[in-house]
């Protein structure tokens, strides 16, 4: 739509076409008032020149109409930019649920990414166009920054908690992905690409991987592994909450708060558990931030979240 | 009242025939421990010079390492680069850079003073800054740090091997600086203005100061705190700021940025004084709506406190504090606008002189205007999402920081210079600097819209190939910047030994400063003024104005 605009960046998402035009309205109002501003200017400039002989009788003393004036004016404006980038902020950055899901592991000086089925690649990310893709994204040491132009999306990956985006790509072709927070000695290098494809050639990239296990089973065998269907299985004898079904529930904690199990939350259970003891049980669970990474709590999370729907559990 | 010659005349005391706060003492000695604020501006001034040229110098290996995609500095040295010139340049020169100067040296003057309220505290002010800037030069000999400016955790604490710790020190010992200096001008003017000088009378420039002032008063402590704990935590290991002991790393930037937000106005606000007193001196008319003006500037300091998680939309804070400093970065955004439309009119009906401090100041209000209509896309949620991170960010808050408070600083330069010095500069090469001043600017940081908005991230040392044009153009404007602040070295350093002797009052203004000789006495007027009426008392139809004290002045 704006591709006649010279120096115009790539537009390849649903997302970016609502940044555009708000961006656009905001181009045009700057314009407006830089056009204001230097025309008045030059035009005072020239007209009360030292040398010219315009009248300079009868000068205003009494401003302050004036100043109430384009006061109301520009707060007027200004809200109405307000609440159009505040509405359309809203919308980016609560993720829906997703057609697929992908896995985002940030480390110094890479992009990990783990689709659903268990695929992974590095520095590079496959999506089909017209589906909307919900990233969960983790950081494994310091504060990257996600950040695709063409998409025109942006999130921090803070580490200690999990951070979702979403996109929905629309046009075919390659993309540029960068890391926008300073992150070290390589930031600059911590760049990527996201190859968005028709559905059929993604299904057949997604075959081409050869991976035979998908990421919630990953996420199941470290599940038994790390001894946590020990206490969470139904058959266990420990008094520990069920993790069937939680996902997306409201938990009530033992200090009084509610809590929504997202990803984010069931993260920060399994590194910081004391902080989120669930009421009603012992706080008994130990401290898995020595033995797991982030990427091996994505898996968990993967897992637990398919324990949720069990359709996706019978594949 | 009496009339007296017309001011673009020289006239007043022969610079030689009183003793002046320059030629009265002599020694070094003299110098070190003055208690006089004059001097000690121009102490302050020999040390934020110096910085100013070290800070440049990390700029121009930036932006030569950016003409091309392959570089010239190594990936670890080009970190130390824009570490070192963001720490640098912010508070080694912009926040003390017209407060400390202009400020030290014309608030008592202005306002019919002797000098600050607490003289001893304001040479200690110069003591404690060449101390933190000790400590900053140690840590970029040592290697500088490599964190950015930010100081962002975890990276500040657990990762980066730099010269963090003096790093921060140097800017928690800087801070006691600038409180000391905001401490001293907020007492000043409360307590020491002459007989007449009334609030509604203070020049512009000296509600700038006090509002600067008082954030300074109360944002410091907290940048305190803040380092305070970043050292901490990097020697004891507490944990604040680390997630994996339960802390929280935006813990760091919510305070970082409670004071580095306030800092952007530190340096805008003494701007916006400057260009307040140039624009009407130099259109020979009253600025329009001075009530308007000061209630603007305080209403700007006293929002400043309320907008710092914008520097957060992308960093995880809730949803609804986002939407919140949204809205509170729209309503600081109004005094801005109010002020450029003032400055704009004040050129309506005026009989306009296009000298080199006027070329300044109409420069600082075209690139304020331009980094103030970006900075509304900054408050726009949804397009800090997209552009946050980027060049685009990096170009607004040079245009604001450099673009703006940097042409102030020469435009007070200018203005001011003769009564600093007693000497006139070469005018046509002065007016030639300003405006090679703007085209370098704008060469060197529009640029780096188009390439914030195509996507390039700030602070790195290589990008695609296929920005190299724009680079390029920033880099080729840089050096023309590079020329243009370098001239006025030249020529105003002429101008102190063979400059033509300046009068009391060359431009004809109507502030007390300009009532006494130039360069002024120890103790700046003979007898303390008696003040008769508000500032800007310039008549356009003839040129004529009345000083402060009430002596009027034909055209």
């Amino acid at each position: 739509m704006y591709h006649w605009i010279p120096f115009w960046p790539d537009t390849a998402a649903t997302n970016a076409i609502a940044v555009n035009n708000l961006f656009i309205a905001e181009l045009g109002l700057s314009a407006l008032i830089m056009v204001t501003v230097v025309g008045m200017m030059v035009v005072f400039c020239i007209r009360y020149r030292r040398g010219s002989s315009a009248s300079r009788a009868n000068l205003t003393e009494t401003t302050w109409h004036f100043e109430v004036g384009w006061t109301t004016a520009t707060l007027a404006t200004f809200l109405v930019l307000f609440v159009w980038g505040a509405g359309m902020y809203v919308w980016l950055y609560q993720a829906p649920r997703g057609d697929i899901e992908i896995y985002v592991v940030a480390k110094r000086w890479m992009w990990k990414m783990e689709h659903p089925g268990g695929q992974r690649e590095i520095d590079a990310l496959h999506v089909p166009v017209d589906k909307t893709i919900r990233l969960v994204m983790a950081s494994e040491d310091v504060i990257h920054s996600f950040f695709v132009p063409a998409f025109r999306v942006k999130h921090d990956v803070v580490p200690g908690t999990l951070e979702t985006l979403w996109f929905k790509a629309d046009k075919i072709g390659t993309y540029f992905l960068a890391c926008t927070q300073f992150c070290g000695l390589q930031h600059a290098t911590m760049q990527g690409k996201v190859v968005v494809m028709s559905g059929p050639d993604y299904a057949r990239w997604l075959t081409q991987q050869g991976v035979h296990e998908s990421l919630a089973q990953q996420g199941e065998e470290l599940f038994r592994a790390h001894g946590c269907s020990g206490c969470h299985d139904k058959n266990s004898t420990v008094h520990a909450p069920s993790l069937v079904g939680l996902y997306g529930t409201m938990v009530h904690l033992q200090d009084g708060t509610v809590r929504v199990a997202d990803e984010t939350y069931i993260h920060d259970c399994i590194f910081n558990p004391r902080s989120f003891t669930v009421a009603g049980y012992p706080p008994i669970m130990p401290d898995f931030s020595g033995q797991l990474n982030e990427g091996d709590v994505l898996k968990l999370v993967a897992y637990i979240k398919s324990l949720g729907h069990p359709e996706e559990r019978a594949k | 009242m009496s009339v007296t010659t017309a001011e673009r005349v020289p006239q007043g005391d022969p610079v030689s025939a009183v003793p002046n706060y320059l030629t009265a003492e002599n020694t070094i000695v003299s110098w070190l421990f003055t208690k006089d604020h004059k001097r000690i501006a121009l102490l302050f001034f020999a040390s934020i010079t110096f910085f100013f040229f070290v800070g440049g110098f990390a700029a121009t290996m930036m932006r030569l390492n950016l003409a091309t995609p392959e570089g010239l500095l190594q990936p670890a040295v080009y970190n130390r680069m824009f570490t070192m010139h963001g720490i640098i340049m912010v508070w080694f020169f912009l926040i003390p850079s017209i407060p400390a100067t202009f400020g030290n040296f014309f608030i008592p003057m202005m306002i019919g003073a002797r000098d600050l309220a607490f003289p001893r505290i304001n040479l200690a002010s110069w003591y404690v800054f060449n101390l933190s800037g000790l400590v900053v030069l140690y840590a970029l000999v040592m290697g500088g740090a490599n964190t950015g400016w930010t100081f962002y955790t975890p990276l500040s604490t657990i990762y980066a091997n730099g010269y963090v710790f003096a790093a921060a020190l140097a800017v928690f010992i800087n801070g006691f600086s600038s409180i000391m200096t905001g401490l001293n001008f907020v007492v000043t003017i409360h307590r020491m203005r002459a007989p007449g000088m009334t609030w509604m009378r203070l020049p512009l420039f000296v509600w700038g100061i006090y509002a600067v002032s008082v954030v300074m008063l109360t944002a410091t402590p907290v940048l305190a705190m803040d380092t305070f704990l970043l050292g901490a935590e990097r020697f004891l290991g507490l944990g604040l700021f680390d997630p994996t002991h339960g802390g929280d790393p935006l813990l760091w930037q919510h305070m970082f940025w409670f004071y580095s937000h306030p800092a952007v106005y530190i340096m805008i606000l003494p701007g916006m004084g400057v260009v307040s007193e140039i624009i009407p001196c130099y259109a020979r008319r009253p600025v329009f709506g001075y009530a308007g003006m000061t209630i603007a500037l305080m209403s700007i300091a006293i929002l400043s406190f309320f907008v710092w998680a914008h520097h957060m939309f992308v960093a995880g804070i809730s949803i609804y504090s986002a939407i919140v400093f949204s809205l509170m970065t729209f309503f600081v955004a109004v005094p801005s606008a109010i002020k450029v439309f003032n400055w704009t009119v004040t050129l309506h009906k005026g009989r306009i002189v296009f000298d080199a401090a006027m070329l300044y100041a109409l420069g600082f209000v075209l690139l304020f205007t331009l980094g103030g209509v970006t900075g509304l896309m900054l408050a726009t949620l949804a397009v800090d999402v997209d552009v946050h991170g980027t060049y685009f960010v990096v170009a607004h808050f040079h245009y604001i920081m450099v673009g703006a408070t940097v042409s102030a600083f020469f435009g007070a330069l200018h203005y001011w210079w003769p009564k600093m010095t007693g000497r006139m500069f070469p005018e046509g090469i002065a007016r030639f600097a300003a405006i090679l001043t703007y085209i370098g600017f704008n060469l060197t940081f529009f640029p780096q819209f188009v390439l914030g908005y195509l996507g390039m991230p700030r602070r790195s040392y290589t990008y695609p190939a296929q920005w190299q044009s724009w680079n390029l153009l920033s880099s080729a404007g840089a050096s023309i910047l590079a020329i243009a602040y370098l001239l006025p070295l030249c020529y105003l350093g002429w101008s102190l030994f063979k400059g033509r002797k300046a009068a009391a009052n060359p431009w004809g203004a109507t502030g007390l400063e300009w009532t006494t000789p130039s360069p002024p006495p120890q103790h700046n007027f003979k007898r303390t003024p008696v003040v008769e009426l508000g500032p800007y008392s310039y008549n356009p139809e003839d040129g004529s104005y009345i000083s402060q004290d009430g002596t009027a002045h034909a055209g």
